[in-house]
């Protein structure tokens, strides 16, 4: 029996209150990890197999590993909760209603990598949450769980709240770190990896808000608990937030490589009106779409990235037969034009130009030629961009171009849509 | 300076600078609490002129820093600013219906504001609220699983 442990909390009202927290057996992990040391907790998590939950899958001890051990250094925790992905609303459910989950996990890893100062980088219209994570702060500064001398160690932590104000592309770690210091969220040449010169040059993780809440169940529970969860590869509980056409959307905690099929029947209830999948976006829309073919597909890092697309962000959108994959094509493009930081010429230029292509297509204005003209604009943006927005934009267009190409010559040819 | 940012708005940011290492790391909070204590919701010349030399920066720094971030308003913004989310998920479930409906109501267009300047309505990209959609946000506030009927009510308890 699969047993949660990321939103096993948020049933009782009040979660988010520290007494309900510790009434479920919160902030028991800190102290036990408290008496290890902090390489003793990057092999723990190490072990456990976790994988980071934000989008890139990167193992997450490692990431902890590569931060350098000299103690006379200020070394950063940041948590990312800029949430940004369209189709993405896990890390929200989790700040709203258990903010001690993740404000525990975020001392546990500081503690680990030696940081002092973490910051949680919250978008700026989550200011409900902002506001719950502010309160859950105070309550544990007021219990000694953060502060000066955490329970009586020799560990220091102070966390602060950095609201975003809109801008997606601070949710790439290197952009997050600019919009912090407070310049505009532009990305940053890599290497130097944040690692080693992250926030203010000093070594510094980045980690989701999900990677981070999944920390105390390893230290409690045991990695080999949390590595027995799900794939050997990519181990552990995950959040899926279902969305779109489905009978019950919503986030639901699923062991690692649940088949696609489940997600969709068993937990989301099936498709509104009983009508039938046509396409799935299976992690947030940077992700290629899927077709009714691959529903049986395990929703797992590795297994997605066999089939050329990605879990990405756990964001499953669903779309039945009555949708015009045209319409949704210009939809995701115009929004990563929109978010296009502007730095460089190949994504700025080329989003607004694939933008501009997809909207005549869609208003039943396209010209003959047009499908061959995005194909060589994917072929011009993809591969030569400073950060992966650019390629995000090109893997969602190619996906939905590759599986359903006849829509799209279907709406340059007769002006109008085929569904 | 003509006119100054009220005390309880200096407070407010002197505080939110506590936060940092360095004095610039604030910009970002210093403008959003300047916009939130603003009468029209806004940044004004003179917000930026005294954050600047509060924080050692220059007002064109800062006025970059709004015109990136796509949360501040360089212009002023009615009482109440509906933001629809127009994303994949809520226009799969209607947004545009919604969107259209609250045209018709107001008598705008997306981008305007109502005469009275009591309401502006604008279209998001996700705001993170997918599950419950189509959803919009007014002011702070999240509004979610909207229906048209479900809209006309809210608009009319906003006094
Ligand atoms: C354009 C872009 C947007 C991103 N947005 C987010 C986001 O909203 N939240 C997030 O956790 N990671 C986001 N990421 C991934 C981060 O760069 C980074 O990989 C992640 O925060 C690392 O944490 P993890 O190892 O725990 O997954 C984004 C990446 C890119 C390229
Ligand atoms: S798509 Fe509308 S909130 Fe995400």
């Amino acid at each position: 029996m699969f047993e949660e442990i990321l939103i096993k909390n948020i049933k009782v009202p009040e979660s988010h209150r520290i007494v309900s927290y510790l009434r479920n057996g919160g902030y028991t992990a800190l102290p036990e990890a408290l008496k290890h040391s902090g390489e003793t907790i990057i092999q723990m998590v190490k072990d456990s197999g976790l994988r980071g939950r934000g989008g890139a899958g990167f193992p997450t001890g490692l990431k902890w590993s590569f931060i350098p051990k000299d103690p006379t250094l200020q070394k950063y925790l940041c948590c990312n909760a800029d949430e940004g992905e369209p189709g993405t609303f896990k890390d929200r459910e989790i700040i709203e209603k258990d903010p001690h989950l993740l404000l525990e996990g975020m001392t546990i890893a500081s503690y680990a990598i030696g940081a002092s100062k973490a910051y949680i980088y919250i978008r700026g219209e989550f200011e409900f949450g902002a506001g719950r994570l502010e309160g859950a702060i105070q309550e544990a500064y007021d219990k000694g769980f953060l502060g000066k001398k955490i329970l009586g160690s020799g560990f220091d932590l102070d966390i602060y709240v950095h609201r975003g104000y809109g801008a997606y592309i601070c949710g790439e770690e290197t952009a997050l770190l600019e919009s912090i210091e407070g310049y505009r969220g532009q990305p940053r040449i890599k290497p130097p990896f944040p690692a080693l010169k992250g926030l203010y040059k000093k070594p510094t993780v980045i980690n989701n808000v999900e990677t981070l809440s999944c920390v105390p169940a390893i230290i409690s529970k045991g990695p080999g608990w949390f590595s027995k969860i799900g794939p050997e590869k990519s181990p552990g509980p995950k959040l899926f937030c279902i969305s779109g056409h489905v009978n019950r959307p919503g986030v639901y905690e699923l062991p690692m490589g649940t088949p696609l099929r489940d997600i969709i029947y068993d937990h989301a209830g099936g498709i509104r009106g009983g009508r039938k999948v046509k396409a799935v976006i299976p992690g947030g829309v940077s992700a290629p779409m899927l077709t009714v073919k691959d529903i049986d597909i395990a929703m797992d890092f590795d297994s997605l990235a066999a089939k050329g697309s990605m879990l990405g962000s756990g964001a499953v959108v669903v779309m039945d037969d009555t949708t015009c994959i045209v319409k949704i094509a210009y939809i995701v493009n115009k929004f990563f034009s929109h978010e296009s930081c502007g730095k460089c010429t190949p994504c700025r230029e080329g989003t607004t130009w694939l933008t501009k292509v997809l909207k005549r297509l869609e208003y039943g204005e396209g010209r003959e030629g047009d499908l061959e003209l995005l194909d060589s604009l994917c072929g011009n943006i993809f591969g030569r961009t400073f950060c992966p927005l650019g390629d995000g934009a090109v893997m969602a267009l190619r996906g939905a171009m590759k599986n359903f190409r006849d829509e799209f010559e279907y709406h340059a040819k007769n002006k109008t849509c085929m569904v | 300076m003509a006119v100054m940012l009220k005390d309880t708005t200096l407070e407010k940011i002197r505080r939110a600078m506590k936060c940092y290492p360095d004095k610039r790391s604030a910009c970002m909070s210093a403008l959003r609490i300047a916009q939130l204590d603003d009468p029209e919701n806004r940044l004004t010349e003179q917000a930026f002129r005294h954050i600047a030399d509060l924080l050692d920066m220059t007002p064109v720094s800062l006025h970059e820093m709004a015109k990136f971030y796509t949360m501040y308003n360089l212009e002023p913004v009615g009482k109440y600013h509906i933001q629809v989310c127009a994303n994949i998920s809520c226009s799969l479930l209607g947004a545009e219906h919604i969107i259209r409906h609250i045209e018709r109501i107001l008598n705008i267009k997306v981008g305007e504001t109502t005469q009275d300047n009591k309401f502006t309505l604008s279209t998001v990209e996700c705001l993170g609220s997918c599950g419950t959609a189509p959803m919009m946000q007014i002011n702070q506030e999240y509004y979610e699983d909207l229906t048209e009927d479900k809209v006309g009510s809210i608009l009319d308890s906003l006094e």
